[in-house]
């Protein structure tokens, strides 16, 4: 199923709040083959961010598995800390067709507790199409 | 640690990745399609076998630049995901992640011009790193 272009400009309902504690940062970077650490890994962000995008596939009954991340970018206002709850904003801001393809741009804002602006991470999605 | 000159080499280290930490990584991160972590699925969507998670890569380089900068403030990361890292049932995928030193701003801001290849194929495209060192 293609996904609807008029989406773009779209701005999805915020995720449900993301605490980020010692427990979740120690198995993302246990995870990514490193040791416990006090810094969060800069790439923790995609746990919110993914949370938009997968709310943003399921409302759009899109299937995970035709899915393939082509493009992650994430700008720090600064440094996400444990005891941080991140809440993640998606917007569609394109999508086109490529060869039976639709790639789907996304960006959403990770703001914390008091509503600051703490990143924002740009997805490229590949929905593969085909059978 | 490198000493961070723009234009010196960054020295490369390399990362194994089994389909053990993949599982690991799907339950950390919240993301589990099954592309990476079944094989008949991953087929049957034309890819050629379980693949890593593109951010699985990224948070490798993530870890190669705090390695690097003695964990510096990393103000912006990111790269395009342009070929598969393909992780067999048995052993490891091994990703490498290398690169230079690129420009220092006159606020104190350091790119990293960075090469990241799986087996020997680049899998990184555009990669982007800014750090405050």
């Amino acid at each position: 199923m293609p996904i609807d272009a008029s989406l773009v400009g779209r701005a999805f309902p915020p995720t449900s709040p993301v605490p980020v504690t010692t427990e979740a940062v120690t198995a993302f970077a246990t995870a990514i083959g490193g040791g416990a650490t006090a810094t969060v890994p800069p790439t923790f962000p995609i746990v919110v961010t993914f949370a938009a995008l997968q709310d943003f596939l399921a409302a759009e009954q899109v299937e995970l598995s035709r899915i393939v991340h082509g493009d992650q970018r994430f700008r720090y206002e600064r440094p996400v800390v444990v005891g941080d709850v991140l809440t993640a904003t998606l917007t569609v801001t394109g999508v086109r067709s490529i060869g039976g393809n639709d790639i789907i741009s996304t960006s959403s804002e990770l703001t914390d507790a008091t509503g600051a602006l703490v990143c924002t991470a740009t997805a490229t999605l590949v929905h593969r199409g085909g059978a | 640690m490198t000493a961070l000159t723009p234009g010196a080499a960054l020295e490369p280290l390399t990362y194994e990745i089994t389909r053990a930490d993949l599982v690991a990584y799907a339950v950390a991160s919240g993301d589990h399609n099954p592309i990476h972590q079944d094989e008949e699925i991953a087929r049957a969507v034309g890819l050629p076998g379980v693949i890593a998670h593109g951010m699985y890569t990224l948070a490798l380089v993530g870890r190669a630049v705090a390695a690097w900068t003695d964990e510096a403030e990393v103000l912006e990361l990111g790269a395009k995901f342009v070929a598969p890292v393909l992780v067999p049932a048995e052993g490891a995928a091994r990703v490498t992640v290398a690169g230079t030193v690129g420009d220092r701003s006159d606020d104190g801001l350091l790119t990293l011009a960075l090469e990241v290849t799986a087996d020997g194929t680049k899998v990184l495209g555009a990669p982007k790193v800014t750090v405050r060192a």
